[in-house]
């Protein structure tokens, strides 16, 4: 169908200048997080309720216009790629907190606000929302939805998926579901969990109801610096095997360190081989008891040093470089393209070290950030996009990456999803009986394929292609 | 033991015969959904431990494996499943758990076995033995089968193998008990919630309030001063007994209800015989009059209800779904099991 006589439907119920046509104006929507992908959507709409949303639905189905969704756009695998003759369906307008009942420890919001906006509007009760992917600021939960986003403080509060109680969904066809119950236990199959981190190839999310948790009333940062990765990485699995989950357990190589210090001044040790940051919270004697426990891991490990936050300027501090460490390999190099595998915690020095052999072959330098208390490795691949070819073997090197991630019993994405950009590395992980499986769910609720075409899950077509290459 | 190739088979003859396959393990979840029928698969047989990896916190067992022995293994190392779901006298599967998405008191804190799982190794309606999820914390490759088999009691596949997250065993734990009102429960519970203390149970019944900390000596000790109350060093073995549905309260119900609903819901029908536990989000209800308006009332409030044990013969026991939702259901259902040979009708008439 015309996209222009589409354009004209919608702007009979939603306001005409948030139906957007023209192709300087839908310059912004071309990509997402991951900007290597860009394409011009055939026409932007931003809908601001569910009842447009509906109708929204309603005619691209019944004219099988393809419907990519997009939240704040901050994704980091092309999830949000527009599709060159589809409608890029725009969630931002959807973005009041709907309600918050503290005593439940609940919030019902719409999927265009902002992360960290949940955890302000809260903050008065005593409350958060605790997954906080590194895009905090921007991301939004219905994005967070879409990909099942995690963030430093996964390992002991879980994923969205174990943060969200209720979603309600527009399905392909423009009907309302409401799937979960904010009473914890919804009876059947866990329909909200296959929505979560579906990456918008299922259905539209319109609300979620989050958990919220009470702020921890005490919260110390342990930083320590190593001469060696092994020896960090060990320090890791010690402190778990003691029985401690902190509330967030980050390391970097001596790349990213030096970057991060150089860029913020956080203090770190630049002469480092690895650098760990344990964040542990909970009541003041739980707290004080296990930084004790921790701190006597760490030596035990041969620390070069630890420090103990004092004070929250100082924990704080001690998260700037942690948080900064993307932008500031940014400063370092024109490009970089992050990667996003998971890995048994136990293979981490073998993996790094193959990594670290392959950044040889390729010519290519690689910082790693890592949350080490879950296993998820963002190596950050260094290249120059103005180099000829230079892109192509980034691409490649993260590609191999990923598969030495799949060898070690880890997987091809974390917390970033499969969007466009891994979807040739589902073969790695899945066999084709088992991507044909995820293609048969994918038809029973999104038969015609308009729901984010071409993403997520490679189509049988594509598998025998990758494969016999 | 039972071979990967034998339950192949039986699901193979099945599909060629078109006849229904009634899934099996400890035998121990009868009293929930509706009636079984079909040819029995039993799959108490494959079990055992496939890898534990104490220091990643992760443990892979055969569905068959039963949970007390998972716990066993789990405990050599201090660890322990999170949620802690019902062992049912040993005979509870981890793969029957995981199928009926089964918890314990702490489910508000810890979460069900659903919020445990990693991945998942199943066996779908063409007989193809199939793996989702991994091994590790995270993962977001692929649509999140191994969830979708969490409550789906079997329709939706055979669950042959699961991998499960584990936590450490919390030093102690200690009890606080309070005589109050059901009313002024569900406020108290939500109030003490809402603070940064280490609860990790909050349940009402027969008269009295109770709310269980844990987690080190020193830190609980400090927490349940905190609270007013008696302190029960020793619980009595009060939260097993309200975990294994042990009470008094469960074994006197000839008609149980559990409903799912927000915590800070109103307490209603106040003179009916209650159980209120994960502070206030689930709530037992023994013979309490009649099923329709007291849906329509659970309904209206966003919660749904159960019938747990005295349904009438063919009756549906899980809360009605809207048509939206039962074409979705159906349609996954053609996905994962195009001859509808798993467990037909032990979900719902319609399923």
């Amino acid at each position: 169908m015309e996209t222009a006589v589409l354009a004209a439907m919608f702007r009979e119920f939603i306001d005409a200048r948030c139906v957007v046509f023209a192709d300087e104006s839908k310059r912004p929507f071309e990509c997402d997080g991951l900007s290597v992908y860009k394409q011009l959507p055939g026409l932007v709409v931003m809908p601001s309720t569910t009842e447009q949303v509906r109708k929204v639905m309603r005619l691209c189905c019944r004219h099988k216009v393809p419907v990519v969704v997009r939240g704040a756009g901050t994704g980091l695998s092309g999830g949000a790629l527009p599709h060159p003759d589809g409608v890029l369906l725009s969630l931002a307008r959807l973005s009041k907190i709907v309600e918050i009942d503290p005593d439940a420890g609940l919030a019902r919001v719409q999927p265009g606000v902002s992360n960290l906006a949940i955890s302000e509007a809260c903050a008065p009760y005593g409350l958060f929302y605790a997954p906080d992917p590194s895009s905090q600021i921007a991301c939004s939960i219905g994005g967070n939805v879409a990909e099942n986003a995690g963030g430093v403080h996964c390992l002991k509060y879980g994923l969205t998926v174990h943060n969200v109680v209720q979603l309600t969904i527009v399905t392909v066809e423009g009907e309302i579901i409401t799937v979960g119950c904010d009473g914890l236990a919804s009876a059947g199959p866990d329909l909200m969990a296959l929505m979560i981190g579906s990456e918008g190839m299922l259905g539209v999310v319109t609300e979620v109801t989050v958990k919220l948790l009470p702020q921890p009333s005490h919260c110390q940062v342990i930083l320590a610096s190593f001469d060696e990765l092994e020896s960090a990485g060990d320090a890791v699995s010690a402190v778990i095997a003691q029985g401690i989950i902190p509330a967030g357990f980050e390391m970097m190589d001596s790349y990213a360190i030096r970057a991060a210090e150089d860029y913020v001044g956080a203090g770190y040790d630049t002469d480092a081989a690895a650098l760990l940051l344990c964040e542990l919270d909970g009541t003041e004697e739980e707290v004080r008891h296990c930084a004790e426990q921790v701190t006597a891991v760490f030596q035990r490990y041969c620390a070069r040093s630890i420090r103990v936050s004092q004070n929250e300027a100082e924990r704080l501090l001690f998260w700037k470089g942690r948080k900064s460490a993307f932008p500031a390999v940014g400063r370092i190099s024109p490009d970089y393209y992050c990667m996003d595998g998971t890995i048994p915690r136990r293979m981490l020095s073998r993996v790094l070290s193959e990594i670290s052999r392959l950044s040889g072959e390729y010519g290519l330098r690689v910082a790693n950030v890592f949350h080490a208390g879950d296993g998820n490795l963002h190596p950050l691949i260094l290249f120059d996009e103005s180099q000829p070819g230079e892109l192509q073997k980034a691409e490649e090197f993260g590609a191999e990456i990923l598969r030495i991630c799949v060898n070690a019993g880890g997987c091809i994405t974390g917390e970033h999803g499969v969007g466009v950009e891994k979807l040739a590395q589902m073969l790695d992980q899945f066999s084709n009986e088992e991507l044909a499986q995820l293609n048969a769910i994918k038809d029973a609720l999104d038969p015609d394929a308009l729901l984010n075409p071409g993403k997520g899950v490679p189509t049988l077509k594509r598998c025998q292609e990758y494969r016999s290459t | 033991m039972t071979a990967i190739a034998d339950l192949l088979d039986q699901v193979r003859n099945a599909v060629a015969a078109q006849r229904p396959l009634c899934i099996k393990g400890g035998n121990s979840k009868q009293y929930l959904g509706r009636e079984q029928q079909g040819e029995p698969v039993d799959v108490s047989g494959y079990s055992g431990v496939v890898d534990y990896q104490p220091s990643e916190l992760v443990i892979t067992v055969r569905a068959g494996t039963t949970l007390s022995d998972m716990q066993q293994v789990l405990a050599q190392e201090n660890q322990v499943l999170a949620g802690e779901p019902p062992e049912f006298d040993g005979k509870a599967t981890v793969g029957g758990t995981l199928a009926c998405n089964l918890s314990g008191p702490s489910r508000p804190w810890h979460g069900s076995i659903r919020d445990q799982v990693l991945g998942v190794r199943i066996i779908n309606g063409k007989a193809e033995h199939l793996r989702f999820g991994g091994q590790v914390m995270k993962n977001v490759a692929g649509y999140d089968v191994s969830r979708l088999q969490a409550g789906a009691m079997g329709t939706l596949g055979i669950l042959t193998e699961v991998t499960l997250k584990v936590i450490p065993k919390p030093e102690s734990t200690v009890s606080v008990r309070r005589t109050i009102g059901a009313n002024d429960s569900l406020r108290v519970m939500n109030e003490i919630c809402r603070r940064p203390l280490p609860v990790t149970g909050a349940c009402w019944y027969a008269g009295d309030m109770y709310i269980r900390l844990s987690g080190p000596v020193s830190v609980i000790g400090a927490a349940a001063e905190q609270l007013e109350g008696r302190v029960l060093p020793d619980d009595d073995g009060f939260w097993s007994r309200l975990r294994e549905m042990e009470l008094p309260f469960f074994a006197d119900a000839k008609d149980l209800r559990c409903i799912s609903l927000r915590s800070t819901r109103d307490h209603f029908s106040e003179d009916a015989d209650w159980l209120i536990d994960w502070r206030g989000a689930r709530r037992w209800l023994a013979a309490g009059g009649n099923r329709d308006s007291l849906d329509k009332h659970v309904r209206d409030a966003g919660g749904e209800l159960s019938q747990v044990r005295g349904a009438e013969h063919g009756a549906d026991v899980f809360p009605q779904r809207s048509a939206v939702y039962r074409q979705m259901l159906l349609r996954l259902k053609q996905a994962l099991d195009p001859d509808g040979v798993f467990n037909p009708g032990r979900l719902y008439s319609w399923l």
